[in-house]
């Protein structure tokens, strides 16, 4: 909305009542057309959607083909696994801890403190490995792949491979995709073992026997809590890298347009992923109850 | 030859070319101008199947490639090299790999043979001995000439520049336009150049085209577009303020 010149002519001081007056003309705006709002919103989605599904539909389609490029795909490797590593292992590592902190202290008045080894590892395995682990790539690396998609969009390096004729989607999406479904997972796997530590050290700093600890994890924990953890983290890679690339190759406008789809990508990432990840845990894990 | 028919580009509602018509010989080098914004890049674009038309044929040869599929356009695009106004170098790969880029993708040639393709491209263009830098090492008129270099690297029949002097200091520039001139004389690829750019389009261009509000208004050698009786075309070559070209806010 532009702002009214001659309101409050020559008076330099009323320039902050102009913009409040602003401020207020657009939030009248914004609830007095509520169905524009609605309309933008929807279209803004659905297209989202479209090009989202498009996007993974071209990707799958090459890999099918196997059209791929190993050398690049070992290199994206490398990049998303080792970059997303420390911060996987600190907060995941930090996390089992706390779990175990609060546990340990109400479960040990209980007169059941071994039962934390349990409680710790399910969770672990289940939910906090997975989803820490899926939050963390999407912020390093999803953040990283508009980023550079992104830049290559608005410097005409995309347009420039298309004019060699290179398909963007297979040179740079598809080696992405395969390096996050297979990192992500392995990630998680080293997540969930270094969560586990981290909670049996805090457990047993708060008086929790380590051989009880153990031995409920060994009996909570199955191998189908582990597997199922990491086949969500399929998912969750393929939400990351397509949401980034996305991002990235609809970008516009400069390095404001970078930095604006460089944010929409972990913003996107993470709330589907969230969402996502109930859908997938009410599927893989609404019927089986741990026996705690 | 090169062959648009009732062209049309729309973006957003708006029309950025509309109806355009032009004609393009086999080896000629036709210099398209035009105030910034009028359409020029959109029209390169097309051509290069970077962009679709909305309506109107765009012939390659006979061959209508307006509306062609993605991997349809692949095959013609082998035949067309892009000189990108900001050289569009890919920047996490060295000279050597930017230049050799295509032909590692399109042809199975051994490395001894990519090489030299490489190191001739790049002669070609003045910089030999550079295979090793970075694009973020090169100045800006270097990285235009990388850029030509990789153009020219997939031998292409159709060469376009999309404005390959901006930006650039005069001895540049017409370094670059020598080089235009040099390539369309030893490659014979027919050249359209994007430019606004008056002393580097008179050097180069066996004609003129003018690109006015989404057509092509006027079209000639140097000298039929110099005494050309159209008021837009006589503003722009005299680079005056007067005449039916406003600048509007």
């Amino acid at each position: 909305m532009k702002r009214d010149p001659n309101r409050n002519p020559g008076k330099p001081g009323d320039v902050v009542g102009d913009i409040l007056h602003d401020v207020g003309d657009e939030l009248a705006a914004v609830v007095s057309v509520p169905g524009e709002i609605t309309y933008h919103t929807f279209n803004k989605f659905f297209e989202f959607i479209g090009e989202f599904s498009l996007l993974l539909g071209r990707t799958l389609k090459f890999i099918a083909k196997g059209a791929v490029d190993v050398r690049d795909t070992l290199n994206q490797m490398a990049y998303i696994g080792v970059a997303s590593l420390p911060i996987v292992l600190i907060t995941v590592a930090f996390s089992g801890a706390v779990l175990s902190l609060y546990m340990s202290q109400l479960v040990v008045k209980w007169g059941i403190g071994s039962y934390t080894g349990g409680v710790v590892g399910v969770s672990i395995t289940r939910e906090i490995g997975p989803v820490l682990t899926a939050v963390v790539m999407a912020a390093r690396s999803g953040s990283a792949i508009a980023a550079e998609l992104g830049s290559m969009k608005v410097t005409e390096q995309i347009d420039a491979l298309r004019a060699l004729a290179v398909s963007p989607v297979r040179y740079l999406v598809v080696p992405r995709l395969l390096a996050g479904v297979v990192m992500l997972p392995a990630l998680t796997a080293i997540a969930d073992l270094v969560g586990t530590t981290g909670g049996y050290i805090v457990a047993v700093m708060n008086g929790v026997a380590g051989g009880g600890f153990l031995s409920t994890l060994k009996t909570q924990v199955v191998p189908y809590d582990v597997f199922m953890g990491m086949l969500k983290t399929v998912f969750f890679a393929v939400v990351i890298v397509v949401v980034g690339a996305q991002q990235g190759l609809r970008t516009s406008g400069g390095a404001t347009g970078v930095g604006k789809s460089t944010t929409s990508s972990v913003v996107i990432s993470i709330v589907v992923i969230y969402i996502l990840n109930f859908f997938l845990a009410y599927v893989m894990f609404g019927g089986r109850t741990a026996s705690l | 030859m090169i062959e648009a028919v009732g062209l049309s580009y729309q973006i957003s509602g708006r029309f950025i070319l509309q109806m355009l018509d032009i004609k393009i010989e086999q080896g000629e080098t036709v210099a398209v101008m035009g105030m910034s914004g009028a359409g020029k890049s959109t029209l390169l674009k097309c051509i290069a199947g970077l962009l679709s038309p909305s309506a109107g044929r765009l012939l390659l040869d006979g061959i209508d490639i307006a509306g062609m599929r993605e991997a349809e356009l692949n095959s013609i695009r082998r035949r067309i090299g892009m000189v990108f106004q900001y050289a569009a170098l890919f920047d996490s790969l060295n000279v050597y790999e930017n230049v050799s880029f295509g032909l590692r993708r399109h042809h199975s040639l051994p490395e001894t043979k990519v090489r030299e393709v490489v190191q001739e491209k790049l002669s070609m263009v003045g910089l030999p001995g550079t295979q090793s830098l970075m694009p973020s090492e090169l100045s800006g008129g270097m990285q235009k000439r990388v850029g030509l270099a990789r153009a020219l690297a997939m031998e292409p029949d159709i060469l376009l520049y999309d404005e390959p002097t901006a930006g650039l200091d005069p001895i540049t520039s017409a370094t670059i336009a020598d080089l235009i001139i040099k390539t369309r004389d030893e490659v014979g690829a027919t050249s359209i150049v994007v430019s606004h750019d008056l002393p580097t389009i008179k050097r180069i261009s066996s004609k003129i085209a003018m690109l006015h509000r989404g057509r092509i208004i006027a079209m000639g050698t140097v000298e039929e577009m110099a005494d050309s009786d159209n008021p837009a075309v006589r503003q722009f070559m005299a680079g005056s303020t007067q005449g039916p070209i406003q600048i509007t806010r």
